[in-house]
């Protein structure tokens, strides 16, 4: 049962519209899913290699932009920037990788949050470019319905899923973890540490930026504040993983459902404000004090909590 | 030629000597004891060696190639391999995937390195605990962890930084079991140890240490009789006369 989990509900959500759902359930749907593929392309960087980035960010804003330029600046559809998120992400990847990567632990974590600092200030003031705070808007959407945004993100996210799992199980997942667990001990088993470090980097940038682009495609509008923003793309990366499980394969899963209906539930009572945002705090220090494993990793202490696993 | 040529090195932390001008080589097949006090040098000659630190002076050369400025995991693909004293298990891996991460080095596939991994668990004793993670491995078993892993990167030389400190008898002995048998199968081992019954019977050859100097060489029983060595460990004997 547990083998055919991923393609059970992959199945169910590939029917899902046929329920015929209202925009507003799709619109979340949708965002529950790019989330996940932001958060799994986290997870194998930070939960398998145990390189935390804050500056996820700046993939995510790396792949709008790309997109958003291709339409802006040549006239030609953003969703090619899909395809070429990963040409242009992987290269931006590999420069950074090139100068954070020799950096470990929370040196590592800062540069990347300095990163995604960078770039947003860059795209504020690169105004040729990007048009700065005017930001990019796609004058006439591809669909006006949700139904292919849906498949499209669907598809990437389990695309991302099954290449993760395959990655987990091969050399390069063992490379990963032998390289959270112990970086000396890596090294001197004959890992070359800073390679297989930007491979993750590389391949976790790439999933995000491709998630970028298709945010840029689906919005129809980006500007710096939005893609490249240390809360609201950064910050609640890291948080759908924790609050998931990080190193599992659903973690991200579980967690961006909770966190993009969490803060929808949130956002829809007025009288919080940004107060939001000291809610998802709270909930995070809650989250690592009680389930530092997340909800996936400490599912049997969870189940244990509410009786599940029966008498005993 | 020898296998590993270690030639005047040395390297400082600072002002301080942690190594000055050691050289001695290590030929093919034979086991080097390495003794010393505490703060010898000993562990820092192994970092050197292992390319975690670049000799202020001198050179290492290992099968006719110089690795002073060579990174660790080139160092280990090379065919040197290493254990540490603290031992660094990847602890949130099973015992078996611990050896297997380290097996790939040398393997084509994921189904080669689990069946050499297999085979130096039950090589090293540890068949029964594949399934551990290591961070649960008591003391004993984490060392030998530690021999496994590295056996399984293939090497031709092999560095064993205490791999026989805090052990019980029993653990002894099968630990020194198993390193005749790492001998058996070829391999050169140099060994870091302060047990001295056991740095006695399983080396051919001993290098002594004392503040990062080389202060005597020898078989095991000129070593005992040096009397350098025993000032060394036992201090000056002042004339008694009362």
């Amino acid at each position: 049962m547990k083998r055919y989990l991923p393609f059970v509900i992959l199945m169910l959500l590939v029917l899902l519209p046929l329920a015929g759902l209202s925009t507003y359930a799709m619109h979340i749907l949708i965002l529950v899913i790019m989330w996940s593929v932001i958060g799994m392309a986290w997870n194998l960087l930070g939960g398998y290699c145990g390189q935390v980035s804050f500056g996820h960010a700046a993939f995510f804003g790396v792949g709008a932009y790309t997109s958003g330029i291709l339409y802006q600046k040549f006239g030609i559809s953003a969703w090619w920037g899909l395809p070429l998120s990963i040409i242009v992400v992987a290269a931006f990847a590999l420069v950074i990788g090139f100068i954070c990567l020799r950096l470990r632990g929370p040196f590592f974590a800062l540069a990347t949050l300095a990163v995604g600092v960078i770039l947003r200030v860059s795209a504020e003031n690169l105004t040729g470019l990007t048009q700065g705070d005017l930001g990019i808007m796609i004058r006439t959407r591809t669909w006006v319905g949700k139904i292919w945004y849906f498949y499209i993100i669907l598809a990437l996210a389990a695309v991302t899923f099954f290449l993760v799992r395959k990655i987990i199980g091969s050399k390069l997942g063992y490379y990963f973890v032998a390289i959270r667990e112990d970086q000396d001990a890596a090294e001197s088993l004959g890992i070359p540490t800073t390679l297989y470090k930007t491979i993750a980097l590389c391949i976790s940038g790439v999933l995000t930026g491709m998630a970028g682009a298709f945010y840029m495609n689906y919005m129809g509008y980006i500007d710096p504040k939005v893609v490249f923003a240390l809360h609201d793309i950064s910050i609640v990366t890291i948080m759908v993983v924790m609050v998931g499980g990080a190193a599992t394969y659903w973690g991200p899963v579980i967690g961006s459902v909770i966190m993009v209906l969490l803060a929808e539930l949130i956002r829809s009572i007025p009288a919080l404000g940004v107060a939001y945002q000291t809610l998802f705090g709270t909930l995070l220090i809650v989250i690592i004090i009680f389930l530092p494993n997340g909800i996936a990793g400490d599912w049997p202490n969870l189940k244990r909590l509410f009786g599940l696993r029966g008498a005993s | 030629m020898p296998l590993l040529s270690v030639m005047q090195l040395s390297r400082y932390f600072g002002g301080l000597a942690a190594l000055s001008d050691v050289t001695f080589d290590l030929q093919k097949g034979e086991i080097l004891g390495l003794i010393g006090p505490n703060g010898a040098g000993k562990t820092t000659l192994f970092n050197v060696i292992n390319g975690f630190h670049q000799p202020s002076k001198g050179k290492v050369v290992f099968k006719g190639k110089n690795i002073s400025r060579i990174r660790t995991h080139k160092i280990c693909a090379l065919g040197l391999a290493r254990t540490f004293q603290v031992v660094k298990p990847l602890r949130r891996m099973t015992v078996l995937d611990n050896v297997v991460a380290s097996a790939f080095l040398r393997a084509g596939s994921k189904a080669e390195a689990t069946r050499k991994a297999h085979e130096i668990l039950e090589f090293t004793g540890l068949r029964d605990d594949g399934d551990t993670l290591s961070k649960g491995l008591p003391l004993g078993k984490r060392k030998r962890l530690e021999i496994a892993r590295a056996l399984a990167t293939g090497p031709e030389l092999l560095l064993l930084d205490e791999s026989f400190a805090g052990l019980n008898p029993t653990e002894l002995n099968e630990s020194i079991d198993i390193v005749g048998r790492i001998k058996e199968r070829g391999i050169t081992m140099m060994v870091i140890e302060h047990h001295m019954k056991v740095i006695m019977s399983i080396s051919d050859r001993i290098i002594v240490l004392n503040y990062g100097e080389k202060i005597a060489e020898g078989t095991p029983g000129e070593i005992g009789r040096n009397p350098l060595v025993i000032t060394a460990y036992l201090g000056v004997t002042e004339n008694a006369s009362g």
